[in-house]
């Protein structure tokens, strides 16, 4: 019997049986589902991570002088945080020394100091708005396009003037949709006057990422954030990767030389790319990878035994018609592929419809929270292939023993 | 004339029925001509069931010789026997053997699947075959919409289809009342008629009459061979 011919007959035999198909290919549907769903889901999240985060945290191609890492991927032991904390804080002298030191390649810098506070104006209370004391080459590392007004200058920097560039969300509520450029937030007693709104960043995982208040690097809010001279972190973005990394190692030799640093000694600073943002999530993404297949077997072993079963039923019911076939001339072959491709097909029907629904709960998943979901393409063969895999594994048995009824006996049953 | 279509030397079958052993056959020697019509008679037990097996494939004796239309039948294996079935035997069932949830068209159609012939020629010999048994209208009917001669004339025509050397016949008229026997012992005369060698399976008296020569068994061997015309 021809392949097409079989595939036509099992469709048939399948839809003959809608119900039946349908629980027996259940355990296949659940597994594909979840397998597609799962991994639409992480592979959205991964590309939000590599897009929308990094951006969001660090900027590309930007890295950060600091006293100890920002991002930390595992628990760490309580001896590393306190060498951590016995290192030297980051100063303006060694900002000053690394600028310096950069000349192979152009790049910009800024330095920043961050704190979190509760803000008021006019009784409008916002809770824990990032705090930012910073240079004025901030808003061209960070991407920050002005909504309204203009940011800080360099002179108002050195003059450590009172003024405030916030974010888009933060003046909206604090102003309640009214103009905020002139108007007056008080940080620490302090009134800063606004005098720009950045444009909305979003969000990330649900958090907006418009809750900040940028304010020059030597105003006065600073003391409240740091011990005198000295600075959270320092940024340095470069015109791509390569220049990136020349611009890292003249940083790393410049900041070596003033820690007095023997060769082979560890740096007592921190420098961080958002290689390192992409590291942290790595680690989470590769458990959650690790433990997908499991689940996913488990499924599909189990929908194979289902399939299995319902295929041995199959056989038992069709004994009769299985004996009239090779009467009429089907080789074990013919009755061995007709079975095959049936449970094939029920796997196969069932995986697809898994895709679908999987597709489904992925898009569902993305408009309910704050998770994106991104469609894997290697995960629609892969789950197909598995679903047809399953299929074959399962009918093999159940087929080959319709192939080696003897046609009389078969003929005989009732 | 020339050889015959079938040819069986001291064929033998024996079964292992737990600790016994049954011998169906003890040695049977036949030669059927082509365009022969033959009734194979005998009580229960006395290995005409058997016989049938063997002269249709379906069964490999435990020792003699069979040669169906030049081929020996007898030493093949699995796959060349279903071959064998195919292309050289048209078989025709007590109880019609017809697929219940296929169409007429669909049930005549399945010899010629197995043969490999293609989905569009397949659908026109079958529909001609029905149309041969008188059934051109009735091809999208399945068996169960069908009477009880009706569903025989589907297996008469499935018999067919595929042009066969042999039409064997296992007790066709068994499930089936007085009346519509003598139309299907009509179409098999007119079959034969037409050439065709019939072989056919009964313990009817009455039914064996409409055949050429009737050969009897009996303890597993033949009893008696008789022409029952002048010329055979």
């Amino acid at each position: 019997m021809p392949f097409r011919e079989a595939v036509r007959l099992a469709l048939q035999v399948i839809w003959a049986q809608k119900m039946k198909s349908g629980f027996s290919a259940i355990g296949v549907f659940i597994g594909v589902m979840f397998l597609i769903a799962v991994v639409s889901v992480l592979e959205g999240v991964d590309k939000y991570m590599t897009e929308n985060v990094v951006e969001a945290f660090m900027g590309l191609n930007t890295f950060q002088l600091r006293q100890r890492p920002d991002f930390v991927a595992d628990d760490v032991p309580r001896e590393q945080w306190l060498a951590w904390r016995r290192r030297e804080p980051i100063t303006y002298d060694d900002a000053d020394a690394v600028i310096a030191a950069i000349t192979s390649v152009p790049v910009q810098w800024a330095w920043e100091s961050t704190t979190g506070m509760d803000v008021e104006v006019d009784g409008r209370r916002i809770q824990s708005v990032r705090i930012v004391a910073a240079t004025d080459g901030y808003f061209d590392i960070k991407g920050y396009d002005m909504a309204s007004g203009r940011p800080f200058t360099a002179q108002e920097v050195r003059a450590g003037q009172p003024v405030a560039v916030i974010g888009f969300d933060l003046a909206e509520q604090l102003f309640a949709g009214g103009n905020p450029i002139g108007q007056e937030i008080p940080l620490r007693g302090i009134p800063y006057r606004v005098i720009g709104v950045v444009e909305t960043q979003g969000n990330v995982f649900g958090a907006s990422l418009d809750k900040f208040i940028v304010t020059p690097a030597l105003s006065a809010i600073k003391r409240s954030v740091n011990r005198p001279r000295v600075i959270d972190q320092m940024l340095v973005k470069a015109g791509s990767p390569e220049e990136l990394e020349i611009a890292i190692m003249e940083a790393e030799a410049v900041m070596r030389s003033r820690r007095q640093l023997r060769p082979g000694e560890e740096n007592t600073f921190e420098l961080e790319t958002s290689e390192g943002v992409l590291e942290f999530w790595g680690n989470i993404n590769r458990v959650l990878m690790t433990a997908l297949p499991m689940l996913v077997g488990i499924a599909l072993v189990v929908g194979g035994i289902v399939i299995m079963n319902i295929m041995l039923m199959a056989v038992a019911e069709r004994t009769r018609e299985i004996g009239i076939r090779k009467a009429l001339g089907a080789r074990r072959t013919d009755i061995l592929r007709q079975f095959l491709v049936e449970s094939a097909a029920l796997a196969g029907l069932g995986a697809i419809a898994g895709i679908v629904c999987g597709f489904g709960a992925a898009a569902l998943v993305s408009a309910v929270t704050f998770l994106p979901a991104s469609v894997a393409p290697w995960s629609i063969p892969t789950a197909v292939g598995l679903g047809a895999g399953v299929g074959i594994m399962a009918g093999l048995y159940p087929a080959s023993r319709a192939a080696r009824l003897d046609p009389v006996d078969a003929m005989r049953h009732e | 004339m020339s050889s015959p279509v079938i040819r069986v030397t001291n064929l033998k079958r024996e079964y292992q029925m737990g600790s016994e052993t049954v011998r169906a056959l003890q040695g049977v020697d036949i030669s059927i001509q082509r365009n022969e019509y033959v009734a194979i008679m005998g009580p229960s037990g006395s290995g005409k069931s058997t016989l049938m097996n063997l002269i249709g494939c379906l069964d490999t004796p435990s020792a003699g010789e069979y040669w169906l239309n030049g081929l020996e039948v007898s030493t093949m294996g699995d796959d060349e026997l279903a071959r064998v079935r195919n292309r050289e035997i048209g078989f025709v069932f007590q109880t019609f053997n017809l697929l219940p949830r296929a169409s007429a068209l669909h049930n005549v159609e399945l010899p010629l699947i197995y043969a490999g012939v293609k989905a569009r020629t397949r659908r026109e010999r079958a529909a001609a075959a029905l149309t041969r048994v008188g059934l051109g209208d009735r091809m999208d009917h399945r068996p169960s919409e069908l009477s009880g001669g009706q569903r025989q004339r589907v297996a008469i025509a499935r018999a067919l289809v595929n042009e066969p050397s042999i039409l064997l016949a296992d007790e066709p008229t068994g499930n089936l009342d007085s009346t519509t026997s003598e139309e299907i012992m009509a179409v098999f005369e007119e079959l034969h008629g037409q050439g065709q060698t019939v072989i056919m399976v009964t313990h009817e008296r009455d039914i064996a009459a409409h055949a050429h020569r009737i050969v009897t068994l009996r303890d597993g061997l033949i009893h008696s061979d008789t022409s029952t015309r002048k010329a055979a």
